[in-house]
């Protein structure tokens, strides 16, 4: 039963953390701490873009909400339920909600399964369908994204990465979810595979009223495919608001570093990109305070000392953003 | 212009005995590289990018061979030579940086001494003090801080950037003339990868080697690349200054892809998707590859294979809606063998 | 629950099946070309085709009663009546070689069949789980990789007693602590694969993960080990032969045909040999056909 006026897909500060064993004897364990106190709301239709660099928990995040991945503390809500520490006939019930597409296309199908078995696998062992009634659903889903019967008793490694991507779409939407979470799904592929990729996510949407949380380190691809978009960094959420508002008014530094890095294929612009010092730090034993104090180029001693909460700082009530000095100064 | 050219490839034929068929995955690969120049190859997956990258290194192995073609570097042709000189311009004249550094870089030894062995394999005069203190001096001019400590780490150990500067070091610490780049930033971050081209750019014009970047990314290439040859199944379709082929495209397939990138599309509209599939490389080459996808195929495109047309001095096009604007390619003086150095 | 897509077209089931058989033939095909492509596996499978056959149609092929003892006729050599010859009681060593091959046959088919899914139902289950189970089941499976595996044999044997369902037994509890690490090791390259990951987040149990995706990706290596094997079984089973521990006189068994032969070597050597040889080859077969089935069983090379 849904409530109205709330969202479909409830992340309430959210805690992920892995402890590392380091050694026999357990003394030297380091905790990583890969998703920090972030809370997400997605509504219905909602294409909700999640941006950050490689470590920032991104991953971590969307195989948390499908528990893949172990959730200290925090709340996953979808409907108003819980849906954390799931099992057994409960897990099955989430999976028919929320689908989680994966990264890369090469690894992310079995290889000695066929196509037929691929998508049709959780309708069986969820006792959906039997026999040559998951064929024909197989077949109906396959055909809706592009490809056909012959594709249907191949293997896995006779594909594409595009048309891998198809066949682990329609694996999710077999079961017919309402969230689909999306896992960079086209870093992986060429750009004009990407581009028939995104059209045919952007059609399956409206077509079939589904709410995507859309992963990617690719801005280009974020801005032109999401409605509102979150800034990830270390595991946690630095900035959220509407793409049009983050875009053209961005007021947290890391945003404003990950704005100027994006790519352009004009070999004219002269490429401002504002560069950062050293690599991506790993969630490993965070420093007290601002978690991107240490790199800030607008850094300052209360930045050390106490993390900035994520609230309004400007006019919109749904940019939020977690910096002691934001931008406009 | 021939005082300059460092590399040129003509006509060059690799053909792969797969059990599905033959598989013609390099027709006509022609193109040059200048010195001190920087030429970007770019293209799809499955265009054979990384197939010319090898053959230039001569490292195709069986089932695949290269039928023929030319390699010409400093005016000597590569396929020409026996094993020995090969391996005499591998690593010390023509170096190659691969996509992961991960799985490139030897899991056990230290990295230092991997750049060193480098200069050792090379350079036989050498002795093993004075190739690792070079080693430690390329880590810290790629930017790596405490380069002495670097050295002694192994490659799990360093992060995603640091490995490919450590891989890059261990191309350039020989001063080769020319560095192949094979998606050397697929695997990496936005920002460490704006880093990595940046020193990239800066040790090759400093030490003075020629680039041949390959990738699929065009902005990398917009920002990094001087030369711009776009390949497509197997042939190069057009080639030229990278302010030529990215902002006045030529080609249809060029004309498409960069279409396809959703830079500043309208968030409600459709991106353009070039409609059909990439051709098999399983069938012989008898016309244009890009007809079944082209939006200004005409009926000579699928009987025949369009030439190269020569726009202006630098700008070629292999299609035949250029028919009689440029001159046909080939044989050019630029082609030509130089005189050896 | 709602519905994405109703199914409007009829579905053919006949193009299904079509489909999936020319899926089926192209499979078979590509396999052949493989098989095809290497010699030596040609060679190994025929030989062990041959060696089936002749188990199949020993009746047939046979001249004599392989237990037919006809006393007057002993330590004849090999003649146009008895091809391979007569040992010291007079049986014919042509028929009892020829029906040895179902001895062979027999014994190694079962320790396969007992040994192999043991192991491989041990390697999966420690691997995935990891921690104390792994734990305790590798240990377990250390304490009889200690010794070599013919003594191991011989001493569980020996405890168990004579005859060749005891030695089955034996080679089998010898056998299975390979095939139970090799599996283990499969499985933990494979557990944090994607597609793994894919499964259990639709809420698959650990057992159908298992059984059903974890399985199938260490079959192949097991197949190739279990061929590789086979010519160590038919050795282990042939030495208990020769100790006498394993099939008992007057089973046409080839190691305790050997070991018969042993104090007839210098004058009658086809005793001895011509079972020896049948050994030999039996082994060389399963050996040349191990090396080559991993190229036809891994997709991933085609």
């Amino acid at each position: 039963m849904k409530i109205a006026d709330s969202p479909l897909l409830d992340i309430k500060n959210l805690h992920v953390h892995f402890t590392i064993r380091e050694g026999l004897l357990r003394t030297n364990d380091a905790t990583v701490k890969a998703v920090n106190g972030l809370s997400i709301a997605l509504d219905a239709g909602d294409i909700f873009g999640l941006v950050g660099e490689s470590g920032c928990g991104k991953t971590t995040l969307g195989r948390a909400v499908v528990g893949l991945a172990p959730i200290t503390s925090g709340e996953v809500c979808f409907n108003g339920l819980n849906i954390v520490g799931l099992s057994g006939r409960e897990a099955y019930e989430r999976a028919r909600h929320i689908q989680l597409i994966f990264q890369d296309p090469y690894s992310s199908l079995h290889p000695r399964k066929t196509v037929r078995d691929l998508v049709g696998e959780g309708m069986k062992f969820q006792g959906l369908a039997k026999g040559y009634e998951i064929d024909e659903r197989v077949l109906a889903m396959l055909e809706r994204l592009g490809l056909s019967i012959g594709h249907m008793y191949r293997y896995a490694h006779e594909f594409s990465g595009g048309q891998r991507q198809r066949i682990s779409l329609a694996r999710a939407l077999v079961l017919h979810p309402e969230v689909l979470i999306l896992d960079e799904p086209t870093s992986a592929l060429d750009v004009s595979v990407q581009a028939q990729i995104l059209n045919l996510l952007k059609e399956l949407q409206s077509e079939f009223n589904l709410t995507y949380l859309f992963i990617s380190h690719n801005l280009v691809v974020v801005r032109y495919m999401s409605n509102r978009i979150g800034v990830m960094y270390l595991g946690h959420l630095v900035e959220t608001g509407l793409t049009n508002d983050v875009f053209r008014k961005p007021q947290h530094p890391y945003t404003r570093v990950l704005l100027s890095s994006m790519p352009s294929i004009d070999p004219d612009i002269a490429h401002t990109r504002i560069l950062l010092e050293g690599d991506p730090p790993t969630p490993i034993d965070l420093p007290p305070g601002c978690p991107f104090a240490p790199r800030c180029c607008e850094v300052r001693e209360h930045c050390n000392l106490e993390k900035p909460p994520l609230v309004q700082r400007g006019d919109d009530s749904t940019h939020l953003v977690a910096c002691h000095f934001p931008y406009p100064h | 212009m021939a005082a300059d050219l460092l590399l040129s490839v003509k006509d060059l034929k690799v053909y792969f005995y797969t059990l599905r068929g033959l598989v013609h995955a390099l027709e006509r690969v022609s193109f040059y590289v200048n010195r001190q120049e920087t030429l970007g190859l770019a293209g799809e997956t499955g265009c054979g990018k990384s197939v010319t990258a090898r053959s230039i290194l001569r490292l195709i192995d069986p089932p695949g061979r290269i039928m023929s073609g030319n390699i010409f570097f400093e005016g000597r042709d590569l396929l020409a030579l026996n094993k020995a000189e090969m391996r005499h311009i591998r690593g010390s004249q023509i170096s190659m940086i691969m996509q992961e550094p991960k799985i490139s870089l030897n899991p056990v030894i230290r990295v230092g001494d991997q750049v060193a062995e480098t200069l050792l394999v090379h350079d036989r005069s050498l002795n093993r003090r004075s190739a690792r203190k070079q080693a430690v001096d390329m880590l810290a001019q790629l930017g790596i801080p405490d380069a002495t400590r670097i050295s002694r780490r192994y490659a799990h150990e360093l992060s995603g950037g640091m490995g490919q500067r450590v891989m890059i070091a261990m191309m350039l610490v020989t001063r080769p003339k020319l560095l192949i780049a094979d998606e050397p930033t697929s695997a990496l971050d936005v920002s460490v990868q704006g880093q990595i081209l940046e020193l990239m750019q800066k040790l090759t014009k400093d030490i003075g080697t020629s680039v041949l970047m390959i990738t699929h990314d065009l902005a990398v290439m917009a920002q990094t690349c001087d030369w711009v040859a776009v390949m497509y199944a197997g042939d190069v379709i057009e080639m030229g200054l990278v302010r030529d082929v990215l902002k006045h495209p030529q080609h249809p397939y060029t004309q498409d892809l960069l279409k396809t990138i959703p830079d500043k599309g309208n968030p409600n509209e459709p991106l353009y998707s070039i409609k059909g599939n990439v051709p098999s490389l399983l069938e012989p080459w008898t016309n244009c590859r890009y007809a079944p996808r082209c939006n200004y195929v005409m009926d000579r495109c699928k009987r025949e294979i369009p030439p190269r047309y020569v726009l202006n001095k630098s700008h070629q096009v292999a299609c035949f809606l250029y028919e009689g604007q440029g001159e046909i390619e080939m044989d050019k003086e630029c082609f030509k063998e130089t005189a050896s150095p | 629950m709602r519905t994405l897509l109703n199914v409007t077209k009829t579905f053919d089931k006949k193009a299904a099946r079509s489909q999936r058989w020319d899926a089926r033939k192209r499979y078979l095909k590509d396999s052949y070309i493989l098989w095809r492509r290497n010699r030596l596996m040609v060679a190994g499978t025929l030989i062990i085709v041959f060696l089936i056959l002749v188990a199949a149609f020993a009746p047939l092929l046979a001249t004599h009663d392989p237990y037919e003892q006809i006393l007057h006729n002993r330590l004849e050599p090999p003649s146009i009546q008895q091809y391979f010859g007569t040992d010291n009681l007079g049986r014919d060593i042509y028929s009892r070689v020829i029906y040895g091959a179902r001895v062979t046959l027999f014994i190694a088919i079962l320790v396969a069949a007992i040994s192999t899914p043991f192991g491989l139902v041990i390697g999966v289950v420690a691997g995935y789980f990891g921690g104390l189970i792994d734990e305790i089941l590798m240990r377990l499976a250390d304490v009889f990789l200690a010794f070599p595996k013919l003594i191991l044999a011989v001493a569980f044997a020996a405890a168990l007693g004579a005859g060749v369902e005891n030695a089955i037994i034996a080679i089998s509890v010898a056998n299975w602590p390979g095939y139970a690490r090799l599996a283990r090791a499969d499985t933990l390259s494979v557990r944090n694969n994607d597609y793994i990951q894919v499964i259990r987040s639709m809420g698959a149990s650990n057992l159908r993960v298992m059984l059903g995706h974890i399985t199938p990706m260490c079959i192949s290596s097991i197949v190739v080990r279990l061929s590789l094997d086979m010519g160590v079984i038919i050795l282990t089973a042939a030495g208990l032969g020769f100790l006498g521990l394993g099939a008992q006189p007057p089973m046409p068994e080839w190691g305790l045909m050997v070991s018969d032969g042993r104090q007839f070597l210098v004058n009658q050597w086809w005793i001895s040999s011509l079972p020896g040889f049948a050994i030999l080859i039996v082994v060389m077969g399963f050996n040349l056909m191990g090396d080559g089935i991993r190229d036809i069983l891994d997709p991933h090379l085609r």
